[in-house]
């Protein structure tokens, strides 16, 4: 009883991390938490949609996948709305958020974490430079129709687009081939770099031999996978929801008796069959991989395993097989295969597929804490819904939904300046 | 013009430029690795090792009591108490008595307990410690009450 | 310090014979084994635990909870000390409510009555960091904030650590935890100053039965060491290659 009450009243002004939402079961050690809650979650989630949306770009620039041309150059911009968000839900878990940049200052490369400041700066370097060549005749082209034009906002346009096109403003034939050509060859090194960074937020958990659950190497190959697979769900996703909103504002606009308007085929069958096969294979290789890393475990049964058994098949039995593999894995999968898919049932097919990889995510992050170390005992993740300090909103649903909403406010803010949206 | 090509790369370059300046200034002069270290356990700021040897000391030990409380310390010693510190009880010293003029003693019955109540325990020394069943043995009272700390055979106070 | 290249090679040596050795768990350690283990430094700081001798009044807890400033109240502890009850059926009970701060004065645990006439032993484990040759929480720490001395103690920067927790991740022991007024990783130091200044250990000093020893690996007329080399010892989950520095005696196989 004593004790009860001393705890209650340290809690008062202390924040003791994690104790807040880890209940403890049964024997564990009294360190231990869910150190690592819903933002490690959103981490390896958000990387993988920037990872995945660059590969979908890059089947086009490089491969010359035609069927993809359209969603391409949406699916690049995205990446580049996407990048910053990767970097977010690290800034929300870090203790000393305003010491994040030590990792470039003082990298300790035995960590995988310390290389992870510079793989993601070059990813973002060669996807800027990706964006800066696809868009550089656009933004000559700005430059040009806004030259003398008075008023501040045209004024100030007139100079972010100078700025943006870094002062190169040579628009001949072989200047522009030159861009294509300099596009082909950044997809090209972007590709493995995204699978790089990809795969390695997978050897972050993969390499903690602490952790029975997380150490494998397959850990970031199976992220590679998922990552391609929600990167490309999230692409057409949008792409949809965008190509119907254009629609249904054209034929609205029309119906008001704007006649000018033109009204829009909105997202195109075509283009959605094309690209879900992709990701039925990427789909498939990710299932294969996390099933025969489930089998092996079972099957050499470790000291773990005991544990590790009564976690998958018990404690989270509905969140592994249930709401991961069945509902965000098979029902999709057959969705996508069944004959006679229509925009619509896509739709719903991507938002499973989308939902289960964030829940293998899930898994993986919380699942690998919810056993203590002693293989004696378990631990609960209780998520904070209503902030009540720093804390709480930071590492609970309001601070995974601000991380979610960011990409979509960056794609606005960034299609207002480099369209990648405009119907030609 | 000739070169559009290349002017990503020099923004690039330039920002690369500027970290390394940034850093320069930011990191301590003495992050690295000591001789006789390696980059993977030795990394570190050197003088973060100072910090801790400068961390202040609380618990000094029953020399530093003796200084002053001979007769106390004498009492224990001769006592089967002998092998408890004098501040397990009375609390850490720290830089007594200048700061805190006083410490406060801890006398409750929570504090005997933590060896004295009985641990039916084979394998372990503590079923062999002098003990007694907390809920039997006077239940609420101190033990204080009736027990010397310093000499608690009630037979020989 | 000079090392010529002859000496580099000869240590390289040693070391790699070292960590070949197949060190499987609770494995007794020979006296050229731990030998092996020395570098060229003249301290190594060791740790001894008798768990015979522990009889689990939480003192050492207590004691290091004040002297390195650790907020009392919550159950974050640098050190604690675990209760095994193991009854003759089989069945382990095993807690550590608090890291036993407040000893352990009750023979219900966790609200369950133990029959003593059933228990087949009891006994309790002072656990504490274990100072590991190879620290898998400082190789995974992407900063640098965290380090191992060269008298092998690993300690934390606070002035440079982010808190990502990578390192609370990768201990096996489960030691580390963030402090929650730095807001920085956290773990047991060995008590460093007192240590460097020919004091014991906050721990030691305040355990009145002696369950707990501090020492110099690296000299041979150090009575620890000689525990370590000329008795049988154990270390704590030796499968995982961090090559920890505390050791133990006495230990049982449902010790976790």
């Amino acid at each position: 009883m004593a004790v009860e009450h001393i705890v209650a009243q340290g809690a008062e002004h202390l924040v003791v991390h994690g104790l807040e939402w880890t209940s403890k079961e049964l024997f564990t050690y009294p360190n231990e938490f869910i150190y690592w809650s819903i933002q490690i979650v959103m981490y390896p989630y958000m990387t993988g949609l920037v990872a995945g949306a660059f590969v979908l770009s890059s089947l086009y620039h490089v491969f010359g996948q035609q069927d993809l041309k359209t969603i391409a150059r949406f699916s690049l911009v995205f990446s580049l709305a996407l990048l910053p968000v990767a970097m977010m839900p690290l800034q929300f878990h870090l203790q000393q958020p305003l010491r994040g940049m030590n990792v470039m200052f003082t990298p300790h490369f035995t960590s995988a974490i310390a290389a992870f400041g510079i793989v993601f700066s070059t990813y973002a370097v060669i996807v800027l430079s990706e964006i800066w060549f696809v868009y550089r005749t656009f933004f000559v082209d700005q430059v040009q129709i806004l030259k003398g034009k008075q008023g501040a906002v045209d004024r100030f346009k007139y100079y972010l687009y100078m700025l943006l096109s870094l002062g190169a403003f040579d628009l001949s034939d072989k200047a522009i081939a030159l861009d294509k050509k300099a596009v082909k060859i950044l997809a090209g090194i972007g590709i493995p770099v995204a699978c790089f960074l990809h795969g390695y937020a997978g050897f972050i958990f993969g390499s903690v031999k602490a952790n029975a659950l997380w150490m494998s190497p397959l850990m970031p190959v199976i992220f590679i996978m998922s990552a391609v697979v929600s990167g490309i769900a999230l692409c057409m996703l949008t792409y949809i929801l965008i190509m119907e909103f254009k629609k249904w504002s054209a034929i609205i606009a029309k119906g008001k008796g704007d006649e000018s308007v033109l009204v829009i085929a909105g997202a195109e069958l075509d283009v959605i069959t094309k690209t879900s096969r992709y990701l039925l294979g990427f789909l498939v290789a990710a299932i294969s991989l996390e099933l025969l890393d489930l089998i092996f475990r079972g099957y050499t049964a470790m000291k773990s395993w005991d544990i590790l058994r009564s976690v998958m098949y018990g404690k989270d039995f509905i969140n592994i097989f249930v709401l991961q593999y069945t509902l965000g894995n098979l029902v999709p999968f057959i969705m996508l295969l069944i004959p006679g898919v229509t925009i619509r049932r896509t739709f719903f097919a991507l938002i499973l597929v989308l939902f289960g990889v964030f829940m293998m995510r899930w898994n993986v992050v919380i699942g690998g804490q919810a056993f203590s170390l002693s293989f004696a005992g378990y631990m609960h993740y209780h998520m904070p819904i209503i902030p009540h300090n720093m804390e709480t909103y930071k590492e609970g649903l309001f601070g995974a939904l601000t991380v979610l909403a960011t990409p979509f406010a960056l794609l606005w803010i960034i299609n207002k300046v480099t369209p990648a949206l405009e119907h030609k | 013009m000739k070169n559009h090509v290349l002017r990503p790369l020099w923004v690039v370059l330039a920002g690369i430029a500027l970290l390394l300046i940034v850093r320069h200034f930011i990191v301590p002069r003495d992050f690295g690795v000591e001789e006789g270290g390696n980059f993977t356990y030795n990394y570190h700021r050197l003088s973060s090792k100072d910090d801790w040897k400068n961390f202040k000391v609380k618990y000094r030990g029953r020399e530093y009591c003796q200084e002053c409380h001979e007769e106390n310390a004498a009492s224990i010693l001769d006592s089967p108490h002998e092998i408890i510190e004098c501040e397990n009880c009375h609390g850490p010293a720290v830089d007594h008595p200048d700061n805190p003029e006083t410490l406060a003693i801890d006398t409750s019955r929570a504090q005997c307990l933590r060896c004295h109540a009985y641990l039916p325990y084979p394998t372990s020394q503590r079923s062999e410690l002098p003990g007694i069943n907390p809920h039997d043995h006077n239940p609420g009272e101190n033990c204080v009450d009736c027990h010397n700390p310093h000499n608690p055979d009630l037979e020989t106070m | 310090m000079n090392c010529s290249r002859r000496d580099f090679i000869k240590n390289t040596f040693k070391t790699t014979l070292a960590s070949a050795l197949p060190l499987s768990a609770f494995k007794m350690l020979s006296p050229a084994e731990v030998k092996a283990y020395t570098g060229d430094s003249s301290i190594r700081w060791v740790f001894l635990v008798d768990t015979q001798k522990c009889v689990g009044c939480g003192l050492c807890v207590k004691a290091c909870k004040h002297e390195n400033e650790i907020p009392y109240a919550p159950p974050i502890t640098r050190t604690w000390v675990e209760r095994y009850v193991l009854m003759k059926n089989g069945q382990a009970h095993i807690e550590s409510p608090y890291g036993g701060r407040d000893g352990y004065t009750d023979t219900k645990i966790r609200e369950n009555e133990i029959p003593p006439e059933q228990i087949a032993k009891g006994f309790f484990v002072p656990k504490l960091c274990n100072q590991c040759k190879k620290p898998a929480c400082v190789q995974v720490c992407p900063v640098g904030a965290t380090y191992q001395t060269l008298d092998g103690v690993v300690l934390v920067d606070r002035k440079w650590c982010i808190g990502c927790g990578y390192c609370i991740m990768a201990c096996p022991y489960g030691m580390r935890f963030f402090h929650p007024i730095h807001r920085v990783a956290e773990k047991c130091t060995f008590c460093y100053h007192r240590i460097k200044q020919g004091m014991k250990t906050a721990c030691v000093q305040n355990c009145p039965f002696g369950a707990r020893r501090i020492g110099n690996l690296k000299d041979p007329n150090d009575p620890v060491t000689k525990v370590i080399m000329t008795e049988r010892v154990s270390v704590l989950k030796d499968e995982y290659g961090t090559k920890p520095q505390v050791y133990y005696i006495g230990l049982d196989t449902n010790v976790r």
